[in-house]
């Protein structure tokens, strides 16, 4: 065997090596970056205490509007404040431990529910309800998902760097998605924007693109 | 989400109306709150006077509603006089003490021993004071002094009457300004404001007179530089031009004034006339070498002033935090009523006081009425001083001069004496002098430092009061301060407070307080008028006209006075008044000089507000005096260099700004700035012009006629 093939062969048993590492360090990466990761990156926070949407749903007349309403002056209002509550829970409706924490604990003493918001957004970016819901006529589930008929309150992941709630990425770390409501980043309203052809100036500034959202 | 960025809540915007009593002219104000936030100050659409706009203090004033200075609970005193040791007390531990004091005081027969210090003197909030110290048998309510107080006094001359001065200033044609600050703060800022833009609209003329080319003086269609002090004199040189060439209005004059032709007096004696006065002594080659105004330009400005249809000349030197000489604002007046322009359109206006707080007579008994009958402790009233109805500059020298303090214990609320009087260190040292003093300010300040208890009041956003017509207002209105917000710290009202010590007190001084707590006193007070105060935030009568001539004058003959047995000075002509030093060791004048960017009364300038403040006025903690380039080049300084500022009342450290806008000889300080290091934003910048000037004794009133000091100034 000349010294030429020696060396091939060499090479050769080599290469089943780094082949084997290559593919254990592949995995282990895509471990470490698809589950470890993540489960370091968010840190998981409990809601102060449970709410069951599917069961107050029932109960209103207007849907999602009901409490999660726009003002007079065309603003969102959000997160219900107490003041909508304590019409129905100024004494412990039902015997759920939940019940029993919400009007013990902020009813009574008269404290605002410090609640997780799952889809709130960077402060850089402005968004208008009113300009989805009431103009372009959008339904909430689109980019809430189908909060209306769930009973319990998820888990809210927040990251620890960004102080952002998981939502906004995605809970598939690798950013795929299924239906619409799946991620709430940039991209998933450029890409709604971009295929309905919204107008691409801001309303208040004229200015175009990036102003739309950061003003 | 990003820690750096503060990014408030969100929550439902609401409006609330209200009036901000932060500045002298009190501007309605409409607050933008999120939720039970209040986040911006904006001006109320409608307000009288302000309508819609609002001077930077007040539109700053959220920063006096979350800043540091709010004091937070009662306080008292633990360690030295101004050292700001302090323990927080209970209301009710505050109340108590106060009660026992007085009562012991009162039980000794030396009720009189009580003075209170305010910034005002209407309204529901003086009142009850007036009448605590009433019931309790004390004469001693004092009030800081303002042009308000001499012109009330060359009303009460003049006319005969009780009444405030109103201007018409949006239908004057042509404006002289005798040293006014008609954009610097005078009056009510933002009507002066808006009164100029109405000005400009109209072609009126607005001439300016005053040693410094202040912003009034560069917004004016004419400065006219005037050796400072002498505005009175160029009135009375105008006068005589006027006079002398038969421009008067002879209808009012002939029919309508009295003293201004020569007269013989019941003791069979003959009095010179305004007339022969004004024509004897200044004529304009006299009064031009006084004033140094050239005399062309007075006989022109006279002719100007004569021929217009409402014309309209102002005094009061700056701002109007000093009252001035009172022959002064009775020059002024005579100028005015020389054109008939007096109750007239576009003139000077004798508007009714407020006499909303009517209040049943409260029962005294033989304690408060034996106090009630001693001498004012600052002389007001009394044989000496019969015009005056408060002297606060005289208090200081009083109390001084005293082995033991005549003022035993002293409220202060609404006002910061120990910033505001002139010669600042005798102030305090009368202050610590007082063995009891109770501030009610719901901000730290110089004279709180200086107290034994701090009752906070609540901040201007958290309360309400009522509020009488700005100066200058030829209109009648109330203003309603209301809360914006709740308050944010264990504070209570000051008619709360008022009445809580009254209760504790029982008796008499208690059954004269029947309310249930401030608000009840104010709903009760204003009655019919409280709803639609409410529902608008003011009640205002724009329709309101004064008396006509036939019936408004009510001095002894009925007429207007052009000259009062008080202050007659037939001889030599009324002399300016004096200011302290000698020309020979203090060869300059210092005089201040006021600017809305900064706050010269009781309330501090905002730290938002002192940002404004221009490089050549304050840098870093350098205050800069303002010379002409000819005075300083003589002085040996240059632009920026540092100096030493010295006056009879003390040396300073300053540095120098070279301007050709200021009349040669004269140094121009700003006023508002040099407050205790309270806080750092506004705090231990510059210097109190206060402390560097006296006050001036007014020989008819009493008054304080400083308009500046005898200074020098030499290279650091």
């Amino acid at each position: 065997m000349s010294a030429l093939e020696e060396k091939s062969k060499a090479v050769s048993d080599g290469g089943g090596f780094a082949l084997l590492f290559f593919v254990v360090g592949l995995v282990a990466s895509l471990i470490v970056g698809w589950v470890v990761f993540p489960k370091i990156l968010y840190s998981q926070k409990r809601q102060p205490f449970d709410f069951n949407h599917k069961l107050h749903n029932e109960l209103v007349d207007e849907g999602c509007e009901s409490c999660h309403f726009f003002r007079e002056d065309g603003s969102y209002a959000g997160v219900p404040k107490l003041a909508q509550c304590v019409d129905c829970h100024e004494s412990v409706q039902g015997d759920t431990e939940d019940e029993a924490i919400f009007v013990n604990d902020y009813v009574t003493p008269g404290i605002e529910v410090p609640w997780l918001v799952y889809s709130k957004q960077p402060d850089c970016v402005f968004f208008s309800h009113a300009a989805h819901v009431k103009s372009a006529e959008m339904d909430c589930k689109t980019c809430h998902g189908d909060i209306g008929n769930s009973s319990t309150l998820k888990v809210y992941e927040e990251n620890r760097i960004t102080g952002y709630s998981r939502d906004i990425w995605g809970k598939n770390i690798a950013g795929f998605k299924k239906n619409t409501w799946d991620r709430m980043k940039m991209d998933d309203c450029s890409e709604c924007h971009v295929k309905l052809g919204v107008h691409q100036n801001s309303v208040q500034t004229g200015k175009g693109a990036c102003f739309v959202c950061h003003q | 989400m990003w820690p750096w960025t503060p990014v408030p809540k969100n929550g439902e915007a609401n409006v609330v109306n209200s009036v901000s009593t932060l500045c002298g002219g009190c501007c309605g104000i409409s607050v933008r709150k999120i939720d039970n936030r209040a986040v911006k100050i904006e001006g109320m659409p409608g307000y009288p006077g302000s309508d819609g706009k609002a001077c930077p203090l007040c539109l700053s004033g959220l920063q006096k509603l979350y800043g540091p200075t709010a004091v937070s609970s009662p306080l008292k005193r633990v360690g030295e006089r101004g050292q700001g040791k302090w323990k927080k007390i209970s209301w009710d531990a505050a109340i108590a003490e106060i009660a026992e004091k007085l009562g012991r005081m009162r039980e000794d027969g030396r009720p009189q021993g009580l003075a209170c210090i305010m910034d005002r003197e209407c309204g529901t909030v003086p009142a009850l004071f007036q009448r605590f110290l009433q019931v309790y048998g004390s004469p001693n309510f004092m009030k800081t002094a303002s042009v308000d107080d001499a012109y009330e006094l060359t009303l009460k001359l003049m006319h005969g009457v009780a009444a405030r001065p109103g201007f018409d200033l949006e239908s004057a044609d042509y404006v002289l300004s005798l040293g006014s600050g008609i954009l610097d703060g005078w009056g009510s800022t933002v009507r002066m404001f808006r009164a100029r833009a109405r000005w400009q609209e109209n072609n009126a003329k607005v001439v300016q007179v005053e040693p410094r080319l202040s912003n009034s003086a560069a917004k004016a269609d004419q400065w006219i530089p005037i050796e400072a002090g002498t505005e009175g004199v160029l009135a009375l040189g105008i006068a005589h031009v006027i006079i002398k060439e038969g421009l008067y209005n002879k209808a009012f004059v002939d029919e309508f004034g009295v003293g201004f032709e020569d007269w013989v007096g019941k003791d069979g004696k003959k009095h010179d006339g305004f007339k022969t006065i004004v024509l004897k002594h200044y004529s304009p080659s006299t009064v031009a070498g006084i004033t140094r105004v050239d005399p062309d330009i007075i006989t022109e400005t006279a002719k100007a002033f004569a021929a217009a249809s409402y014309p309209l000349a102002l005094c009061g030197r700056g701002e109007g935090r000093t009252p001035g000489a009172l022959h002064d604002f009775m020059a002024v007046h005579a100028l005015n009523a020389l054109v008939g322009n007096v109750n007239e359109k576009g003139g000077v206006w004798a508007v009714p006081l407020p006499d909303y707080v009517q209040w049943p007579e409260a029962k005294l008994d033989m304690a408060a009425e034996r106090g009630l009958a001693t001498d004012r402790v600052d002389g007001a009233g009394t044989e000496r001083y019969p015009l005056a109805k408060s002297l606060l500059t005289r208090l200081p020298e009083i109390i001084n001069a005293a082995e033991e303090s005549p003022v035993e214990a002293l409220f202060v609320s609404g006002a910061n004496p120990c910033y505001t009087l002139p010669d600042t260190a005798v102030a305090k040292a009368a202050f610590s002098k007082i063995p009891f003093i109770v501030s009610f300010a719901s901000h730290m300040d110089e004279t709180a430092m200086m107290a034994d208890l701090v009752l906070p009041d609540h901040g201007h956003l958290e309360r309400y009061e009522d509020i009488p017509a700005p100066s200058g207002m030829n209109t009648p209105v109330i203003g309603l301060c209301r809360p914006v917000v709740a308050p944010q710290r264990n504070t209570r009202h000051v008619g709360d407070a008022v009445l809580m010590i009254a209760k504790a007190m029982g008796g008499l001084v208690a059954e004269a307080f029947s309310w249930e707590s401030y608000q009840d006193c104010l709903e009760k007070t204003l009655g019919d008028n409280w709803e639609p105060l409410l529902d608008a935030g003011f009640i205002h009568n724009p329709k309101f006209t004064p008396d006509a001539w036939a019936k408004a004058f009510q001095t002894p003959s009925g007429k207007f006075a052009f000259m009062s047995d008080a202050c007659s000075y037939e001889a030599e002509g009324a002399p300016i008044a004096e200011i302290e030093g000698k020309a020979d060791a203090y060869p300059l004048t210092l005089i201040p000089y006021d600017s809305l960017r900064l706050a010269g009364g009781p309330v501090t300038t905002t730290p938002f507000v002192i940002k404004t403040v221009e490089d050549n006025v304050l840098k870093g903690k350098d205050i800069f005096v303002e010379v002409n380039r000819k005075t300083g080049g003589k002085c040996g300084l240059a632009e920026g260099v540092y100096a030493h500022l010295s006056t009879p009342k003390g040396t300073v450290k300053v540095r120098v700004h070279m301007s050709d806008g200021i009349v040669p000889g004269v140094v121009a300080m700003p006023r508002g700035l040099g407050h205790a290091e309270i806080e750092s934003y506004v705090g231990g910048k510059g210097i109190n012009v206060n402390e560097l000037i006296g006050p001036v004794e007014d020989p008819v009133s009493g008054m304080d006629a400083a308009w500046g000091i005898r200074a020098n100034l030499t290279i650091a």
